[in-house]
């Protein structure tokens, strides 16, 4: 990997300065059944195709934010800084 | 061996450089390469091949060829014809056991030639399989090229340098000067990279010599400076790599006389050179007949010239004695020569284009392989782009004759035409598998010189057309390049506390943990810990990681990362607790001090500090609460005074009443100790009284110093890690990655009374009442040795015959004389006083299931 990713705050960096998180995933409103569990903790959609991710600026300025990025030509459409009332959320 | 001044020469011949070669002076100018020196005086061989261990010369004299690579002071595989030389130089020849006239591995030429064909060590070498040791110690010993110096990794610095311009040249020729001058007139940034040495200009910048080694994902362009690897970012990339010179494939034509005509060309007009006495010249272009004229006024006869565009022959072979050229046979005619000067025609070199994603298509008109569909940041220029004179198409190979040699299509790994069509009459008929097979066009040249020619020849024994058989895909390095280079500097990050120098001034042990140094003991550990027992020790915990969370948010933030409650905490108190993650698994564990309505002080492990910042960062991304987390790891120090004395000598400097009712178990307080302001946590990690200082940094050797000054009389001694291990087991105090691992959730853990299952979400929740409900299957326990033997951690725990669990930590406790440690068990074991067995040395010692910390059960020392 080697193309460019355009940080709300810095601007267009190396991908090396950054760590990806993987794809946006949403974590369930209430108790879901294990199999709601185990898809939520564990499963992923892979896409071949645009996805949306976290993205971290680790050797930058620390801030977590969203790609949309096309998995099979790593083409990054837009990057933008998470809306406070998203809802969505992720898996560790 | 010169010829007098010539007009452009490159030399100062007012100015001789010499170095060593072989075991004598060599005499060079400056302006030399080091090939062109070694050739004027009088060396016409430069190498052995890779596999027959042929003699070879300056085939094409311009960096391309693998022919003249030598070591020189220390680093193998410089292509010497384009190193300038240096003064007191030592260059060595290689590939080669004895000299490059006397070569005991050409042995492997004359014999071998029916024993090793392509591939042979898979095949011949491969029975008796009981063998194999001893052909596999041959092989290594006799493949790749040169040898690396062991210590050029400390003589050598590379570095890595990122860099942005708005246009990237890529060549130093006519096209790619032209091209940079009109796009920095049109007043853009330029920078020119060129592998020869461009001269600098003043409406641009200049790198050279450089060396563009790819076009990768992103338009980032790597180039080879040297001891510099600049990763270039360029808005518009223009590639003007020029014309490669193509090789003719005949019997003998790797024959030390046999040139590129660019390699005559240089000898003459750059170094005034004379190549040799006889020549004769077969050109497929008007470039390579041209440089007749350049022979004659050098003074060497041009005996024949072939025109390959109007009477192309049906044979052409050269014929030669110990490796040097001596005649050339053309349709029955010999011809006496020392000099072969060859050319197929020029090939775009489009390897760059092809990598950043340009179509690359046959013109059969032309003979040359012409790039096309360009991304739209890419830009081809000049003969790159296959802009250049008419050439006529040369046979894929020309008929041999009696007293030739082998026909090379490949002089870098020794491919031979037989080789090629052996490869096809095996199966091997695609070009991509004949390639891998063969590994035609995978040496050093990277296809330079055997790309073209080797589809020729596939072309012609499959009996179709070059556009059918296509080209190989073009990847990086397009030009070779040191690993060194791409490793960068050796970077190995070390973190240092702030009290890290009295740690080695005290002699202490120093170990890595993470990227951190700290102090594994001073002296002996087992002391150490009983010194904390009886009377006060202080540990550099400065590795923890510390978080200030602040915001009216703040409580409810930590209640939904942790599965403990904070917010009916009073200010000034602490609570122990342990991060997990939606799958319930423990990921870190620490202390949370609430400083204020709306602040808390977190502290995490030491290696888990960045993960645990990271974490708290993006569920806040993800949540949006309106509360901020900040990083003082770095900022603050702290350390741990423990131990029964510990009070006494914290009353001595504290400016807060010390006592049990001043300060007690789990509470936090801010004061000055020393006079340095401090916050105290009143915790214990090390089961005996004790206070964690936390501290502005600077202050780390002050008050280090003030501590063991005023705590001399009571005996304090700085303790390490170990000895902390050591005491921490005795009270069964977890440690995150040592006692727990990817599965570990609380409860299984032994920690019960942290998942407040009641609270309405926490991360983690919905796995912990999973766990609730299919119930446990294994728990962690401590156990105690009955015979004081210490098992290894990670020893396995058998119970009738089968595994039953296993061991995470174990020591041997000086207070209690007694081996302790804990593990993980079936659920049937957890019981206080239950009977494990444990494998120790092919044996298996006997343990007893202890639930209570080892050590004052009770707590009642902690809370004291």
């Amino acid at each position: 990997m080697s193309f460019l990713l355009n940080c709300p705050n810095c601007g267009p960096r190396d991908v090396n300065e950054f760590a990806c998180a993987g794809e946006v995933t949403s974590r369930p409103k209430a108790l879901p059944d294990l199999r709601g569990l185990t898809d939520y903790v564990y499963f992923r959609r892979n896409v071949a195709g645009v996805q949306r991710e976290w993205w971290y600026h680790r050797f930058g300025c620390e801030i977590w934010f969203l790609a949309e990025r096309d998995t099979r030509t790593n083409e990054v459409l837009k990057t933008e800084l998470p809306q406070a009332s998203a809802g969505t959320s992720s898996a560790g | 061996m010169r010829l007098p001044e010539q007009l452009n020469e490159r030399i100062d011949r007012s100015r001789p450089v010499r170095f060593f070669f072989a075991g004598r002076v060599v005499e060079g100018f400056e302006g030399d390469t080091i090939g062109s020196a070694l050739f004027a005086s009088g060396q016409r061989v430069f190498s052995r091949s890779f596999k027959y261990h042929r003699r070879r010369g300056l085939l094409c004299c311009s960096g391309g060829c693998p022919n003249c690579m030598m070591r020189v002071d220390g680093v193998p595989n410089v292509r010497v014809c384009t190193e300038p030389v240096r003064e007191g130089a030592h260059v060595h020849a290689q590939n080669v056991l004895g000299s490059l006239e006397h070569d005991l591995l050409a042995a492997v030429d004359h014999f071998g030639g029916p024993f090793t064909p392509v591939g042979f060590y898979y095949r011949t070498m491969i029975r008796p399989r009981s063998l194999w040791p001893l052909y596999e110690r041959f092989l290594r010993n006799v493949a790749g090229l040169g040898r690396l110096d062991k210590h050029a990794g400390r003589t050598r610095r590379f570095d890595t340098e990122h860099r942005r311009t708005e246009v990237l040249v890529i060549g130093g020729g006519r096209s790619g000067r032209e091209a940079a001058r009109s796009a920095a007139a049109a007043g853009r940034q330029v920078v020119l990279v060129d592998e020869r040495g461009a001269p600098a200009d003043g409406a641009f910048e200049v790198l050279a010599p450089a060396r563009a080694i790819g076009i990768y994902e992103g338009g980032l362009v790597p180039v080879d400076a040297g001891n510099v690897l600049y990763r270039f970012r360029a808005e518009r990339i223009v590639v003007a790599t020029g014309a490669l010179e193509q090789p003719l494939l005949f019997p003998g034509n790797d024959l030390v006389g046999v040139h590129l005509p660019g390699a005559v060309r240089r000898l003459v007009d750059e170094w005034s050179i004379k190549p040799g006495e006889r020549a004769v010249i077969v050109s497929a272009d008007e470039r390579g007949l041209a440089v007749a004229d350049k022979l004659e006024r050098a003074g060497t006869s041009v005996v024949e010239r072939i025109d390959l565009r109007s009477a192309p022959p049906r044979q052409l072979a050269a014929r030669g004695s110990r490796g040097r050229l001596r005649s050339v046979v053309v349709d029955g005619r010999e011809i006496e020569c020392d000099l072969l000067v060859m050319s197929g025609g020029r090939q775009p070199a489009y390897s760059l284009l092809a990598q950043a994603g340009a179509r690359v298509e046959y013109d059969a008109e032309r003979g040359i392989f012409v790039p096309s569909d360009l991304p739209s940041n890419v830009e081809a220029v000049g003969s790159a782009a296959g802009e250049q004179e008419p050439a006529a198409v040369p046979a894929a190979t020309f008929e041999g004759a009696e007293g030739a040699g082998r026909c090379f299509v490949c002089v870098c790994e020794d491919v031979t035409e037989k080789d090629v069509k052996r490869a096809i009459a095996e199966g091997f008929d695609s070009i991509e598998l004949g390639k891998r097979y063969t590994t035609v066009t995978m040496g050093p040249c990277q296809g330079r010189l055997c790309h073209v020619p080797s589809i020729r020849l596939f072309a012609r024994e499959n009996e179709t057309d070059e556009k059918a058989i296509g080209t190989t895909t073009a990847r990086p390095p397009w030009a070779p390049v040191s690993l060194g280079l791409l490793a960068g500097r050796g970077h190995e990050p070390t973190k240092r506390t702030s009290i890290h120098h009295r740690h080695e001034e005290a002699g202490a042990t120093m170990m890595w943990t993470g990227f951190w140094r700290r102090a594994h003991s001073y002296e002996h550990a087992a002391n150490e810990a009983l010194n904390v027992h009886r009377g006060v020790g202080v540990i550099d915990v400065s590795t923890l990681g510390k978080l200030l969370v602040q915001g009216p948010d703040a409580a409810r933030f930590l209640e939904l990362l942790y599965p403990n409650r904070f917010g009916d905490m009073k200010v000034g108190r602490i609570r122990y607790g342990v991060l997990g993650t939606d799958a319930g698994r423990i990921m870190d564990d620490g202390t949370i001090a609430r400083l204020g309505e709306d602040q808390y002080y977190v502290t995490t492990t030491s290696t888990g500090a960045d993960t645990v910042i990271e974490w708290f960062e993006w569920w806040n991304a993800v949540w949006g609460l309106d509360v901020e987390t900040v990083n003082l790891t770095g900022a603050l120090a702290a350390v741990n005074v423990a131990g029964p004395r510990s009070r006494e000598l914290l009353g001595r400097l504290a400016q807060i009443d010390t006592s049990n009712e001043g300060i007690s178990y789990l509470d936090a307080k801010e004061t000055y100790v020393a006079g340095v302001p401090c916050l105290i946590l009143r915790i214990g990690f090390v089961g005996e009284l004790g206070y964690e200082l936390h501290f502005a940094s600077p202050y780390g050797e002050y008050l280090w110093d003030a501590l063991l000054e005023y705590g001399a009389d009571l005996g304090i001694r700085p303790f390490g890690l170990e000895p902390q291990r050591i005491l921490r087991l005795e009270k069964m105090h977890i440690l995150v990655g040592q006692d727990t691992d990817s599965e570990s959730n609380v409860l299984e853990a032994g920690m019960p009374w942290i998942a407040k299952l009641d609270k309405e979400d926490f991360v983690g929740k919905w796995a912990l009442e999973h766990v609730q409900e299919r119930g446990f299957r294994e728990q962690l326990v401590g156990f105690e040795m009955t015979d004081g033997v210490v098992p290894a951690e990670g020893g396995q725990i058998v119970l009738g015959g089968r595994p039953a669990g296993r061991v995470t930590s174990s020591r041997l406790s000086p207070q209690l004389g007694r081996a302790i440690g804990m593990a993980w068990v079936r659920p049937e074991l957890a019981h206080e006083g239950a009977e494990i067995d444990i494998k120790v040395n092919g044996g298996f010692a006997r343990a007893c299931v202890r639930l209570k910390p080892f050590f004052d059960p009770e707590g009642e020392r902690l809370r004291s």
